[in-house]
């Protein structure tokens, strides 16, 4: 089994096929794509692929040392970068194909008008140490 | 096995040991690990007298602890001229626990996690499981907030406002894991208020079973807030409410106004509307102007502005939101709502949105986020 991360990006991620904006989606998309979502995480807790997952506030710093004192904290070297990520799946899965068919899938959350939303979506696999050979 | 009994039995146990020369760091850790035996053998044997199991296990627990240790001589000593053992007065004893455990040298969250340990009884993985951290994670939070106390002597004048804000802030984590704080924190306030004589304890209580009566209207199945005005009152716990009711009055009987005190008047307003449109708005700002002869709280005013949108109209509310800090929380919330209710709808919709993006939680992301998706369905 390894572990991969999933990150939904606000933006930064090439435009999605269905980029509406959710406050002009209907409630009933809203609360579709919401149940899609809830869904995908208690399936794959079924399957025992579920790890955690989070949703972000598009709020954000970047943090440094500096040197002696307050860490100078700024909007960000690079811009935009605290509009990238929305929220994040960890998921257990067994091959690195199963975590893109997920990836996929999670990406065709319903979006407006009932069509999948399309978003990009980031696999990334986690690093772990090796297993421990004790003898 | 009554698992509620068990955790009333833990302060006035600590207590006990506490009066035999304990320190507190050590007595809770033997009580715990008490505890954590009567789990394992009550279900089986059932003991007559379950305070006393619990103390002379506890007192065994720490006996053989402190036997093991290097220091054992002098330890042994600092006991021998302790008085012997006996049964305490249990019930100051806990009061002082309350006073101990929510000690102004702790944070806030230190606080919090002792008071559910050793007043609450709770297990360090019941706590963690609430507050969705590790468990070590907890155990370390915990131990650290007894090492920044443990020269604290019990029977140092406490402060009951600390310990009051420590319940409130319990109250307010809700619902997560095995235990309910909710109802954890409604039954040390209880107790609190038994041992008190204390008009804001009781204001602070009404306040909380007010509060805990609407629980099963505030969300929807699947986790989605509703929003009072929508609420099903049919499935606000009515028993509760009367109780609130009843602690309020006797408590605004006797003339000692507080903050807990107006705070609950509030909630027993709404509590006492059988529908959304029969809510006594106007004696509900009445109640909002009292409370801020106690807080210059900015949350209170934008409370106070959606109240005042209500009892006069929405230009009214608006007039009063004007006077807000727009930096408060739910500042852009309450002005698209009083916005939609003046007819606004595009100003609505766009706050709406805004709002939605700076939601402080999920539940409330989505519920904003579905009001903007409605009224952007009504422009079009």
């Amino acid at each position: 089994m390894a572990k991969y991360l999933l990150l939904k990006h606000y933006r930064g991620a090439p435009e999605a096929v269905n980029s509406v904006p959710m406050d002009q989606w209907t409630p009933k998309e809203v609360d579709d794509h919401m149940q899609y979502m809830a869904h995908f995480a208690a399936r794959l807790e079924g399957t025992g692929e579920y790890v955690d997952g989070q949703a972000l506030s598009p709020e954000g710093t970047f943090v440094r040392y500096d040197g002696e004192g307050r860490p100078p904290v700024t909007d960000g070297p690079f811009a935009e970068t605290k509009d990238l990520i929305a929220g994040w799946m960890v998921i257990d899965v067994d091959s690195y194909d199963r975590a893109v068919e997920l990836a996929g899938e999670l990406s065709a959350a319903p979006g407006a008008g009932g069509k999948p939303v399309h978003e990009w979506l980031e696999v990334r696999p986690l690093l772990t140490e090796l297993p421990t050979v004790s003898e | 096995m009554d698992d509620v009994m068990l955790r009333e039995l833990t302060p006035s146990v600590i207590g006990v040991l506490l009066h035999r020369g304990v320190d507190f760091a050590t007595a809770e850790d033997a009580v715990q690990e008490a505890l954590v035996q009567a789990t394992l053998t009550w279900p089986d044997q059932p003991p007559a007298d379950p305070k006393g199991w619990l103390v002379t296990v506890a007192w065994r627990k720490f006996l053989d602890g402190y036997r093991s240790e290097a220091s054992r001589r002098d330890r042994e000593q600092r006991v021998g001229v302790e008085p012997p053992p006996g049964e305490a007065e249990a019930a100051d004893d806990t009061l002082q626990l309350y006073f101990l455990c929510a000690h102004p040298s702790l944070s806030p969250t230190s606080a919090v996690a002792l008071t559910l340990r050793a007043v609450g009884g709770l297990t360090t993985r019941q706590i963690a499981q609430a507050y969705l951290v590790p468990e070590p994670t907890m155990a370390q939070r915990i131990s650290r907030a007894k090492r920044t106390i443990c020269d604290v002597k019990l029977g140092a004048p406490g402060d009951l406002a600390t310990v009051q804000r420590v319940l409130y802030l319990v109250f307010n984590e809700g619902y997560t894991g095995e235990v309910d704080l909710a109802a954890e924190a409604i039954r040390l306030t209880r107790q609190l208020v038994s041992m008190t004589d204390d008009t804001e304890t009781a204001g602070l209580l009404a306040l909380m079973l007010l509060h805990h009566a609407r629980r099963p209207a505030r969300t929807r199945a699947d986790g989605t807030l509703v929003p009072l005005a929508e609420q099903d009152r049919s499935l606000w716990d009515t028993t509760l409410i009367a109780e609130g009711v009843v602690v309020l009055q006797a408590a605004l009987g006797r003339d000692r106004l507080g903050e807990f005190q107006a705070q609950a008047a509030v909630a027993a307003l709404h509590a006492d509307a059988a529908r959304a449109d029969e809510t006594d708005w106007v004696q509900i700002v009445g109640w909002y102007d009292e409370l801020l002869r106690f807080t210059e709280s900015p949350v209170v005013r934008l409370n106070r502005a959606v109240a005042v949108g209500e009892a006069d109209g929405a230009a009214a509310g608006l007039a009063a939101l004007a006077t807000v800090d727009p930096g408060t929380p739910r500042h852009t919330a309450a002005s698209a709502y009083l916005h939609e209710k003046a007819g606004d709808l595009p100003t609505a919709a766009r706050l709406y949105a805004e709002a939605a993006r700076v939601a402080p939680n999920l539940a409330e992301r989505h519920h904003l986020t579905r009001q903007a998706a409605r009224i952007g369905s009504e422009l079009r």
